[in-house]
């Protein structure tokens, strides 16, 4: 066999399984960026306090997070809090709390970036105006603040969504464990086919990622100013 | 666990050995794509931004299993070392090639031309002009890439590299020291990735006055 898989890849409902397999993966994506969005939020305020309890709390978390490859992350909770805790978690419930720790403090630093690059005078500006604070909030600083921080969380998603690729090294039945499927399923009748399925698996999870990462970036472009 | 010491050791060595290659021909691959976008080199240019939108929207991972097990049924094999290296170049080039051109075109025009007008050549301007500047507002983005980078290379393990999650794994299947093996694991990357974070906190401070009117 020459066509080296192709016909593997449409043979069936592999192409459907397949997709599922990326719908998997993207579902986790989703929920755990929804819960980084809310609790990154909240974080991002409470890193704007002066507090330094809270100051050097959150700065510990964020630091660890964010240095850990997450796939160390993913082994601390599937491996370890299990064993720590005697509780089974399933991959993917893992991986949800694994993504959503992480989320949350790459959100919780873009909050605290947006709030702060809002420069004081417009607080000032909105006082001087006669505004009271909630006024200031509602039509000066928050409008302000989301037009920087939406691209940001939108870029977040496709991150996730790449980043949840790890959960097949935890046992996650995903796309490429689907795939790895297909090819086992087919070695005798087609031994070549990893080439177009796995070729295939990087081009869904592109057509995935990439609609998302151009509306990011046409969203910068137009509310730059 | 002090006597499986060592296997950590020897996993950190190859992670970053392996971690230190890609960064580097990342670091060469972002340079020659940020210089192709920043001529507009007409066919080039396109060819670049394909790359980039490749290998910016798909994970390593998948990078990973496509060269390691989907090339050799076209006759292309390549060891887990080279698959491992060319991955993570793949992705790091279009990662650097972002931060040297966010440098480069922050840089305005006026200053090119000035110094075409004080009798500079096109090659010195670039030199000693352009570039120095455009570096120090790419550093910070440069260094993120850098721990970005090692991070990623933690996924080698599914290309049958024995890295520091291929050792934590191993030990965690053969022992069930699962708690050692994991305060281990993250000791390995902490003593890893926290110099490097440290730097680059220093050279973003050094570097912020550098550019032209701060």
């Amino acid at each position: 066999m020459q066509d080296l898989g192709i016909r593997v890849l449409f043979m069936g409902n592999n192409f459907i399984r397949l997709l599922g397999g990326l719908w998997i993966t993207i579902k986790i994506s989703l929920i755990s960026v929804v819960l980084s969005i809310v609790l990154g939020i909240l974080l991002g305020l409470l890193m704007t306090l002066k507090n330094p309890v809270t100051k050097a709390v959150t700065k510990v978390y964020l630091e660890f997070i964010r240095i850990m490859p997450q796939l160390v992350l993913l082994f601390l909770v599937y491996f370890g809090a299990t064993k720590a805790f005697g509780i089974q978690l399933s991959g993917q419930v893992s991986a949800v709390i694994v993504f959503t720790l992480w989320g949350t403090a790459e959100m919780g630093d873009l909050v605290r970036g947006a709030l702060i690059s809002i420069p004081k005078h417009q607080y000032e500006s909105g006082a001087a105006l006669g505004l009271e604070s909630s006024q200031i909030y509602r039509y000066i600083i928050i409008p302000q603040t989301l037009r920087r921080l939406i691209p940001l969380a939108i870029n977040l998603t496709t991150r996730m969504i790449k980043t949840t690729s790890l959960i097949v090294l935890i046992g996650v039945v995903e796309v490429l464990k689907i795939a790895q499927q297909i090819i086992e399923a087919n070695r005798y009748t087609v031994p070549d086919s990893a080439l177009w399925i796995y070729g295939a698996v990087f081009f869904l999870y592109f057509l995935a990622c990439w609609p998302i990462s151009l509306l990011a970036s046409k969203l910068e472009k137009k509310w730059k100013n | 666990m002090g006597k499986y010491a060592h296997l950590y050791v020897d996993a950190a060595k190859l992670t970053l050995l392996l971690g230190v290659a890609g960064i580097l021909i990342s670091l060469i691959i972002g340079l020659v794509c940020a210089l192709i976008q920043y001529y507009r080199a007409p066919v080039l240019k396109r060819i670049v931004s394909v790359y980039i939108e490749l290998s910016r929207n798909t994970p390593l991972l998948v990078q990973l299993f496509f060269l390691y097990f989907g090339l050799p049924k076209i006759g292309i094999m390549i060891s887990s070392e080279g698959c491992a290296v060319i991955g993570l170049s793949f992705l790091g080039g279009s990662y650097m090639a972002e931060a040297f051109r966010s440098g480069l075109e922050a840089i305005e025009k006026s200053q090119m031309e000035s110094g075409l007008a004080i009798g500079l050549t096109h090659a010195q301007v670039m030199r000693h002009v352009i570039f120095p500047q455009a570096l120090s507002i790419s550093v910070p983005v440069l260094c993120a890439n850098v721990i970005f980078l090692i991070k990623e290379t933690s996924v080698f393990s599914a290309v049958a590299l024995a890295d520091l999650m291929y050792v934590a794994k191993d030990l965690i299947g053969l022992y069930y020291q699962t708690d050692e093996a994991l305060l281990m694991l993250v000791i390995a990357y902490l003593i890893l990735l926290l110099p490097i974070s440290f730097v680059a906190a220093w050279l973003e401070r050094r570097l912020r006055y550098a550019g032209f009117g701060n």
